[in-house]
């Protein structure tokens, strides 16, 4: 029981941050058609953004700020100006192959100007040791699910309660209609891309002091995110956020009872339980497209 | 007239070609892991033999002849790893270095051995040198030789009775786990768990839990350079305070690096160490970190020793003769004093294993100590 107790905590801390890795794939593919197969090289990539401004000698603070914004430019503004738009226009298909390029291209560039093995990164949870329930756990797993979670929260209610989340709402709906009522669709586009380069920069703030910083890593982010996406439902924040977190407990519990030969088989074992019997995902709604 | 002429037009090619080969450069071919889950073994192997090349070239080279590596990477995959050694074959090499996986190793000590070229690489499989490959030689101790004193030192220095395992499903981990296993079994003590792990692993929340719940007197951990860094970071994250027991791969500098604070208390034996008590050795720290600028682990020496065991071996034998050189370095003892670039004296048996010195480590302050020297046994 005890055992169980630290699995599901470690096991939600990091479906915390597949959670937000899948929420921004989900806000990509609702509102722009966008499926962007590199996702985790996007949360990869943040990490060695940061990287490179400490080595130029700032502080880490300093660095997590230029970090994100960095990340805005390159993994929202740029991604969208320079791969979606154009690619767009001939299918959904051609995009999401241009994006399998794009994740090859990333890894490669890192791996040739930064380095082919792991980089240490410093965590911004500090270590240390809470007690619950009689049991000692990580301050930096409840650090990284709190702060995840806090995330989530912040963005729902951007979604559900401000005008700027109603209209990117109507853009995912219907664009068309949305562009009638005076909705202003292309920047609501360009919003959902800056929010997902936000959140996967949150996300390899979090996760890189774990996996370590390497050109690698994002493979298998990216694989967790879009299984989470899929098993919470593609069309919703909460089934991204269900799915995330159900993921990092499932890959986890399998880890520890069944073996760890499987345990990247039960994640998919999962996702296609879910395509056979509930295809619009646990929370997801039947043909229906909203953020 | 005539044919005094091609006579001698004959003489002068022959002589002009053995001239020139005479001075050509020795080709020699590196396959290693320059990229994926071992990098940090390949390239400080990379390193390693590149800073010895430089030296020797510098003083004149090999026998009035410069040296020449080309290297290629096996992207720590053994399918790859095969191909790239194929490929060097082709090249007609007068060694072929690497790789530094034991699964690597094993896919590509047959193609070498077909060939008749020695193959001098950073496995450590106990396998490797059981199978009667006359080729294949090592640059470190195979785990025959070192986890007997493992266990030994985990009997009777932390005198455990119960120890939780953890491997890397690979050759590499799986050799080391049955070679200790078996040791335990010695000395009766318990494996209270037996956690396989996959390379490459990022997340060990759920292995470090099981260890948790296993409650062992210590653990011993054999995978990977960086998954021993995630390793020990878990343990921390997850408060394990119980001795850490390894061996070079979880106490070395790239781990310590990668690992921080986690690192400290870990204790391993390691074969080669640049923090180890010998004055050619701090030499070579001290050339490899003005070279590359980071203080290179174990990997780094396997790589500047293979090339001096090459020096030791064709200077001995007087001429450069690719055939030969296997037979020559069986049973060849290499004393430092006379040749400073193997660092310590090393001696090499039939099955091209490694007898020499070694050292138990403990991570202090993110500093290997070297807490007792193994002395070389004949």
């Amino acid at each position: 029981m005890s055992n169980l107790l630290d699995l599901l905590v470690a096991g939600l801390a990091t479906g915390a941050i597949y959670a937000l890795v899948a929420v921004g794939f989900m806000l990509l593919w609702q509102t722009s058609q966008t499926i962007n197969f590199a996702q985790g090289e996007f949360v990869m990539l943040p990490a060695f953004l940061m990287l490179a401004v400490m080595h130029a000698g700032a502080p880490f603070w300093l660095a997590i700020i230029l970090g994100i914004l960095l990340s805005l430019l390159l993994l929202g503004l740029g991604f969208k100006l320079l791969l979606v738009d154009p690619m767009l226009r001939h299918g959904v298909l051609p995009l999401a192959i241009a994006t399998m390029a794009l994740a090859i291209g990333m890894k490669e560039a890192v791996k040739q100007f930064f380095s082919a093995e792991a980089s240490p990164f410093p965590s911004i949870v500090p270590a240390g040791d809470v007690s619950i329930l009689g049991r000692v756990v990580s301050l930096q797993s409840l650090g990284v699910l709190a702060l995840a979670i806090a995330v989530v929260i912040g963005l729902t209610a951007l979604l559900n309660r401000t005008s700027v989340g109603h209209q990117m709402q109507a853009t995912a709906q219907n664009p068309t209609v949305a562009r009638i009522i005076g909705v202003p669709v292309e920047r609501m586009i360009l919003l959902t891309f800056l929010i997902n380069a936000f959140l996967v920069a949150l996300a390899s703030l979090l996760i890189t002091p774990i996996y370590l910083a390497k050109f690698s890593s994002g493979e298998i982010l990216g694989q967790a995110a879009f299984i989470a996406a899929i098993v919470g439902g593609f069309n919703q924040v909460r089934g991204a956020i269900a799915g995330g977190l159900l993921i990092g407990v499932v890959d986890n519990l399998s880890a520890a009872y069944v073996s760890t030969q499987y345990r990247a088989a039960v994640p998919l074992i999962l996702l296609i339980v879910i395509i056979l019997f509930r295809p619009q995902g646990l929370l997801g709604r039947p043909e229906e497209r909203t953020v | 007239m005539r044919s005094g002429f091609f006579a001698g037009f004959l003489l002068a090619t022959v002589s002009a070609a053995a001239a020139f080969a005479q001075g050509a450069p020795i080709k020699l071919a590196n396959v290693a892991e320059l990229s994926g889950g071992g990098a940090t073994v390949g390239n400080n192997w990379k390193n390693g033999i590149d800073l010895a090349i430089e030296e020797i070239n510098a003083k004149g080279g090999l026998l009035g002849r410069k040296l020449e590596v080309t290297h290629a990477d096996s992207q720590s995959n053994p399918g790859v790893a095969r191909a790239q050694v194929q490929k060097a074959l082709d090249s007609e090499p007068y060694v072929l270095l690497g790789p530094g996986y034991s699964g690597s190793v094993k896919v590509t000590a047959p193609l070498a051995a077909e060939a008749g070229i020695a193959q001098i690489m950073g496995g450590e499989a106990a396998e490797l040198t059981q199978g009667g490959n006359k080729f294949l030689f090592r640059t470190s101790f195979g785990q025959q030789s070192s986890m007997p004193k493992v266990a030994k030192y985990i009997n009777d220095e932390l005198k455990a009775k119960s120890v939780a395992i953890v491997w890397v499903n690979n050759d590499f981990g799986k050799g080391g786990r049955d070679v200790i296993t078996k040791e335990f079994a010695k000395y009766n003590i318990k494996v209270a768990a037996d956690i396989s792990t996959e390379a490459g692993q990022a997340d060990f929340a759920a292995d470090v839990s099981k260890i948790k719940a296993a409650a062992p007197d210590a653990v011993f951990v054999y995978v990977n350079e960086e998954e021993s860094a995630r390793m020990l970071k878990e343990l921390k994250r997850q408060a394990i305070t119980v001795p850490l027991m390894g061996e070079t791969t979880l106490v070395g500098q790239k781990v310590v690096e990668l690992a921080g604070d986690a690192a400290n208390g870990a204790r391993g034996h390691v074969g080669l160490t640049t923090d180890a008590p010998v004055d050619l050795i701090k030499a070579f720290r001290e050339k490899f970190v003005k070279k590359y600028n980071y203080v290179p682990d174990h990997n780094g020496l396997k790589g500047y020793l293979a090339i001096y065991m090459i020096k030791a071996t064709t200077e001995k034998m007087g001429k450069v003769d690719a055939k030969a050189f296997a037979d020559n370095l069986h049973g060849l003892t290499i004393k430092a004093a006379s040749e400073p670039g193997i660092l310590m004296d090393v001696t090499f048996d039939e099955k091209g294993d490694i007898d020499r010195q070694g050292f138990l480590v403990e991570i202090v302050d993110g500093k290997q100590v070297v807490k007792q020297v193994l002395p070389k046994l004949n």
